[in-house]
């Protein structure tokens, strides 16, 4: 990006508020981030901080209580597929089928766009990148949870977002799932290079995973405590990066924020 | 791990079809012998068509036989306490005596006033179809926009709450001033005592759709029609279902009161008019048709709704 260059995503000065009757709670207080294209930055924070109603914000799926969201120069405020988000809970349609999920998605963003067959190949397409062309026939109650997460991933892709919204996709799986999928994001990162923005609370993930790392203070009235670059070459190795230096310090700076400076006072 | 090899052993030995009702116990004394892991391929092949179906049999033994048993000690009763002369109610066996014809030929047709009671049935359904069909298409329709919109909700709902509580023969006297003709009226009970259910369970089903689709929805841009057609109506399908269920249950339940002022050649009529005859044996039989129908049409209500439901119940 050069200097006079617009950043592709900006957050600008937001503050987010909610009130509940009488009382209000501010959420978080001016937060501002400029995200390159292409960018994968990972936000991470204890729990309670804000990090997912700042993803919803960006989502379009709450709206800023003031300050500006802004994709390509224009506001945002209502959700799109542009911004497509995978749940934290994976949030498939249980009534349809893997490749209906997938295919519902694809037929609202391509419905004029692209013919019907087109719009099949590309359904199928997605599933196969997340590998899951397999089990297009099953519902989601007959597959396990790692598989409904790649589902719900292939269906944020399928939409070819410009920034791909993750609220802490791997929150709910096992340690060897969670390993295999943030794999599995890594390589279609690298392949198609699209802008992301992942909460997460896994210190190793958001290593792994990001180009910078958000990381929030406490809440109430969250802030960006710090944001850190991992200066780590892509690919990346899982096994070679346990021994690396620049891993390990990028590590120790994030565990040092979360658990020196602002440790989570509460019983979570 | 012994307990592993020890279950096939254990399937064509106690059951083929439903292994998990008769399994619990002998595995273990099994699975205590080690040497019998060794018999498992040589068993397997045994497991055969006439195991299964013994063991089908069985099983439809088991489902069968207590109710039957029931059903004799309960008519065993009766016939005791009934068995005298100058009793008030009719014995099984004066029954049989009296309306064997109506039991065991329910589609006799002897004049325009004279059949079975196999076809009074299939006229009251036709009435039943009208009324209840009418009630699922409002009380889904009124339902929805209940559950949608908070304010349509508190306006709506107390006036649901007293109103659903009417009983069926209540509204009789109403509609017959508001339609001036039997058959609509009969028509309009049987619709406003199954609505409320239908409404009253699809408005809290759409309540309680998950926060996640509506954000799925929101993501995607549905317009209002596909999210009625893509979320609502699929999440909220097992709600409506229960209240379709309560509702033809109800709806059969008005089929007495609304035939009482149709007349005509319906079952709910034919009670009306036995009484009106003493025919007390015909109205016990009758009484045995509307209660066989009923459990037929819940079960068939319920059998769609599983069908219908099929994946939606858990994500």
């Amino acid at each position: 990006m050069t200097p006079t260059e617009k950043p592709f995503l900006q957050i600008q000065g937001v503050h987010k508020t909610f009130r509940r009757g009488a009382t209000e709670t501010e959420v978080l207080h001016d937060i501002s981030l400029d995200i390159a294209e292409g960018e994968f930055v990972s936000i991470i924070g204890h729990s309670g901080c804000g990090k997912s109603t700042l993803l919803n914000l960006v989502a379009g799926l709450t709206r800023v209580t003031t300050g500006a969201v802004l994709l390509e120069n224009r506001e945002v405020n209502d959700p799109g597929p542009e911004r497509a988000v995978v749940f934290q809970n994976h949030s498939l349609l249980p009534w349809l089928t893997v490749y209906e999920n997938v295919h519902i998605a694809v037929n609202k963003v391509f419905g004029r766009t692209k013919s019907r067959a087109e719009r099949h190949d590309w359904t199928l397409h997605n599933l196969d990148l997340v590998q899951m062309a397999h089990a297009k026939d099953k519902r989601p109650a007959e597959i396990s949870g790692g598989m409904k997460q790649r589902v719900g991933i292939a269906r944020a892709l399928a939409m070819e977002p410009k920034v791909l919204l993750m609220d802490e996709p791997f929150g709910a799986l096992d340690a060897l799932t969670r390993a295999h999928l943030q794999d599995s994001v890594m390589q279609i990162h690298a392949r198609l290079g699209n802008t992301a923005i992942m909460i997460t609370h896994d210190v190793d993930e958001a290593v792994l995973l990001s180009d910078r790392i958000v990381m929030m203070t406490n809440g109430p009235s969250a802030r960006i405590g710090e944001v850190l670059d991992v200066d780590l070459p892509r690919p990346r190795e899982r096994l070679e990066l346990v021994a690396d230096t620049r891993y390990i310090q990028a590590r120790e700076a994030v565990l040092k924020f979360l658990y020196e400076r602002h440790r989570f006072v509460e019983a979570a | 791990m012994n307990a592993m090899p020890a279950r096939p052993v254990l399937i064509d030995t106690a059951s083929g079809a439903e292994p998990a009702l008769n399994s619990t116990s002998p595995p273990k004394s099994r699975a205590a012998k080690p040497s019998e892991t060794k018999v498992l391929p040589l068993k397997t092949p045994s497991h055969t068509y006439g195991a299964r179906i013994s063991s089908a049999l069985r099983e439809t033994a088991a489902t069968v036989i207590p109710p039957l048993v029931v059903v004799a000690v309960m008519l065993l009763v009766w016939q005791l306490a009934t068995d005298k002369p100058g009793a008030a109610l009719p014995s099984p066996m004066k029954i049989w005596a009296e309306a064997s014809d109506l039991i065991v030929s329910p589609f006799f047709v002897y004049g325009p006033q004279d059949i079975g009671l196999g076809w009074r049935v299939l006229t009251s359904l036709e009435r039943v179809a009208y009324g209840f069909g009418l009630a699922a298409v409002f009380g889904i329709a009124l339902g929805a926009i209940v559950g949608q919109s908070i304010w349509a909700m508190r306006g709506l709902d107390p006036i649901f709450q007293v109103l659903r509580t009417v009983p069926p023969l209540a509204w009789l006297p109403i509609s017959l001033a508001a339609f001036q003709d039997s058959a609509p009226s009969a028509v309009f009970v049987i619709f406003i005592t199954a609505v409320w259910p239908v409404i009253i369970n699809t408005a809290v089903g759409i309540r309680n759709i998950p926060q996640d689709y509506r954000n799925v929805a929101e993501v995607l841009r549905l317009n209002p029609l596909e999210y009625f057609w893509r979320i609502m109506i699929p999440s909220a399908a097992p709600y409506i279902f229960t209240g379709l269920r309560i509702g033809i249950g109800l709806s059969w339940l008005a089929i007495v009161a609304a035939e009482m002022l149709t007349g005509g050649v319906g079952i709910g009529f034919f009670i009306w008019d036995a009484w009106n005859s003493s025919r007390l044996s015909d109205i016990v039989v009758a009484l045995f048709y509307i209660g066989v129908v009923g459990f037929v049409l819940d079960r068939l209500v319920a059998f769609i709704g599983r069908v219908a439901t099929r994946g939606t119940a858990n994500a």
